[in-house]
């Protein structure tokens, strides 16, 4: 009995991670904009798929990830550059809409680059799962874990303690005001795009031996990130964090104990619950708008 | 006056000229075959190599001069997999391309779409893809050359009997495939008796961990075996989970992940596990008195010598179909269409890549469930069981 509950929340927490680290990569851009970035998924696609044909080519793994994670900043750049900066004058919504072309776009690019297959890759430690009390563990969600803490703690570092991060709260607080004192707001906002797709690609390969990865996975897991994003509180690293496990212990808690047929409809309905009692989520700031 | 004899003769030339033309078109008319596939889109893993294997066949039988001394020509539309484009081109094939067969409809919902045009149109049509619905109620110009997905549960429950495992887990994806899949193993289950479903349970598509499931019917009073009903990579996470938990339990999977790259997914996980699968992944292993090894064998490598990328069972569906419109018209001595589809529904005993095809009034299909191969995973790669 004991063992089933822990199989169930061993489950949760490896789906959770998944969830929560690429729910982080919501929180930049959002911080910096305002914008939801759609194409925060494909940015995942990018790093895991670009992972996995250069090992393929034979280029030792350690140098693929590093390639495969500037590679996705370069895209990160070129997003903000080519769709989002000509429409600067454009408001919120128009943005978000053009993540959701940009994002179309760069699937169909990686379909034709990279064929529609679904690639492995392996775990970065053992293979073998963790077995504790009669239940198992994949030793790669303890990879994801640390990496998603370990990306916290940039996060939160970056954004309190540093000159740039600060520029990018300042930009996403009062754009006019923050070009005032000096800071250039498109220089701040290609920097949040370009960070965010480097977070996006290291989530994106930290989860690929447990998800597998092909051309089109970033829809999945690009929604159920955003998901995990909106329940922790937009903006909000921790808030990421604990929604994204929130949200995986909830799904795996409710196809253990109920039936997996309602696992996704019980999962959303904490959605409704946590958004209408909570409606920035449960770690969004209490922002006073002024009239 | 000069002016209006070469203006007459020019005129008279024309009329000559378009004359040998049509008589030249009247000798070696093509019988025109018709298609539509998905060969972009998501179902391209279907319609891709179905194409392939329609170019070639057709160039390999135009090459050794046709049929009824008639060369074949194909006409071809890319549907993406999109039932209405299969509605539109199903209905251009008929009406301005006037073929005299058509051979495709990669997807169940392609071909259910068009089904209707042919039926009202009165025009012979061999659907390559896969659900019960297609054949069964039968109507009366539509054909189809995959097995169904309630002979793989049946192929898959018989198996089960015969080592003596009578009580099954099924765990299944809630796409097309696997809901389809589990409503016809629950059927197949209750319709052979003596063998039980004790557990029941879905993932979604996009799932990346089915534990939960798994330790679920690990949990389940006297559950001997588990089979999973799906597609796509759900199943390989299924199989990773299921060597991940350290279930013992003998393990099944359906025949829609009977292909090499599931093998690459799924990894040493697979190992031991069995499925119902086209003898075309196991040539080699094939007896040598078994009908199907030279088909299967001579399919295999000349697709793959042509293409230089490994043959798919989805290409054999569409192979099958071409060689029995072939045989159909041939037996007919023409293409009149009702002949034709007289002569399809009366073709016995033809030995095709996915099975030898009897098909009859009530049985548009012609296939039976043992022409599924039961094969098991052994050292990461397939074994012939029987």
């Amino acid at each position: 009995m004991f063992s089933e509950f822990l199989q169930y929340l061993f489950t949760g927490i490896t789906i959770g991670a998944t969830y929560a680290l690429i729910a982080l990569g919501f929180t930049l851009i959002y911080n910096a904009s305002h914008v939801i970035n759609f194409a925060q998924g494909e940015f995942l696609m990018i790093g895991g798929m670009a992972t996995v044909s250069l090992t393929a080519m034979g280029v030792p793994m350690l140098l693929a990830i590093v390639l495969a994670v500037v590679l996705a900043g370069v895209l990160g750049i070129a997003l903000q550059r080519l769709a989002i900066a000509p429409a600067k004058n454009a408001d919120v919504v128009t943005l978000i809409i053009i993540t959701i072309g940009a994002s179309i776009f760069i699937r169909g690019l990686a379909q034709l680059v990279w064929g529609k297959e679904y690639h492995v890759m392996p775990n970065f430690s053992s293979e073998e799962p963790i077995q504790i009390f009669g239940a198992v563990l994949n030793s790669q969600s303890l990879w994801v874990l640390g990496v998603g803490a370990v990306l916290v703690a940039v996060l939160v570092y970056f954004f309190t303690r540093t000159l740039t991060g600060k520029a990018i709260l300042a930009t996403s607080m009062n754009k006019d005001a923050a070009r005032l004192v000096g800071i250039r707001t498109q220089v701040v906002l290609m920097l949040a795009f370009m960070v965010s797709a480097l977070l996006g690609s290291v989530a994106g390969i930290v989860v690929a031996p447990i998800t597998f990865t092909s051309y089109d996975i970033g829809i999945i897991l690009g929604l159920k990130g955003f998901v995990a994003a909106a329940i922790g509180g937009l903006g909000s690293g921790m808030g990421a964090v604990v929604g994204g496990l929130a949200l995986g212990v909830v799904e795996a808690m409710a196809a253990g104990y109920l039936s997996s047929d309602y696992k996704d409809a019980v999962a959303f309905s904490m959605i409704l619950v946590v958004l209408f009692f909570m409606p920035r989520g449960l770690f969004g700031a209490k922002v006073v708008e002024r009239v | 006056m000069f002016k209006d004899i070469t203006r007459r003769a020019s005129k008279f030339a024309a009329i000559a000229a378009a004359g040998l033309l049509a008589m030249n078109v009247q000798a070696a008319e093509p019988i025109r075959i018709g298609s539509f596939l998905a060969v972009t889109g998501p179902a391209s893993f279907l319609g891709d190599p179905e194409l392939k294997t329609l170019e070639m066949y057709v160039e390999k039988i135009n090459e050794e001069g046709g049929v009824l001394g008639r060369q074949l020509e194909l006409v071809h539309y890319d549907d993406a997999g999109n039932a209405s484009k299969a509605r539109n081109f199903a209905s251009r094939l008929i009406r301005s391309d006037r073929v005299d067969i058509i051979v495709g409809g990669s997807t169940t919902g392609a071909t259910m779409a068009a089904v209707p045009m042919v039926e009202q149109a009165g025009i012979p049509f061999i659907s390559l893809a896969g659900a019960v619905v297609i054949t069964d109620p039968v109507k009366k110009w539509v054909f189809k050359t995959p097995q169904t997905d309630r002979m793989a549960a049946e192929r898959v429950l018989t198996d089960m009997k015969e080592r003596g495992l009578t009580k099954v887990g099924l765990i299944s994806g809630t796409g097309g495939f696997g809901s389809s899949g589990r409503e016809q193993t629950l059927a197949a289950a209750s319709a052979m008796g003596g063998i039980e479903i004790v557990a029941d349970e879905t993932y979604g598509g996009s799932d990346t961990d089915m534990t939960a499931q798994l330790t679920n019917i690990r949990g389940t009073d006297g559950v001997q075996t588990i089979l999973n009903f799906g597609f796509g990579q759900g199943p390989a996470i299924v199989t990773r989970n299921y060597s991940q938990l350290g279930i013992e339990l003998p393990f099944y999977q359906s025949h829609g992940v009977a292909s090499d790259s599931f093998l690459e997914l799924a990894g040493n996980s697979a190992e031991g596990l069995r499925l119902p699968a086209s003898p075309l992944l196991v040539p080699d292993s094939l007896p040598a008195d078994d009908p199907q090894k030279p088909v299967v064998e001579a399919y295999k490598t000349e697709y793959e010598a042509r293409w230089n990328s490994k043959v798919s069972t989805f290409g054999a569906y569409a192979y099958d179909g071409l060689m029995l419109a072939v045989e159909a018209i041939e037996k007919a001595g023409s293409t009149d269409k009702a002949a034709v589809r007289d002569a399809l529904e009366s073709i016995q005993g033809h030995v095709g890549v996915t099975g030898t095809f009897n098909m009859s009034p009530e049985d548009h299909n012609g296939l039976e469930a043992e022409s599924f191969r039961i094969l098991e995973v052994q050292d990461g790669s397939w074994k012939l069981i029987n």
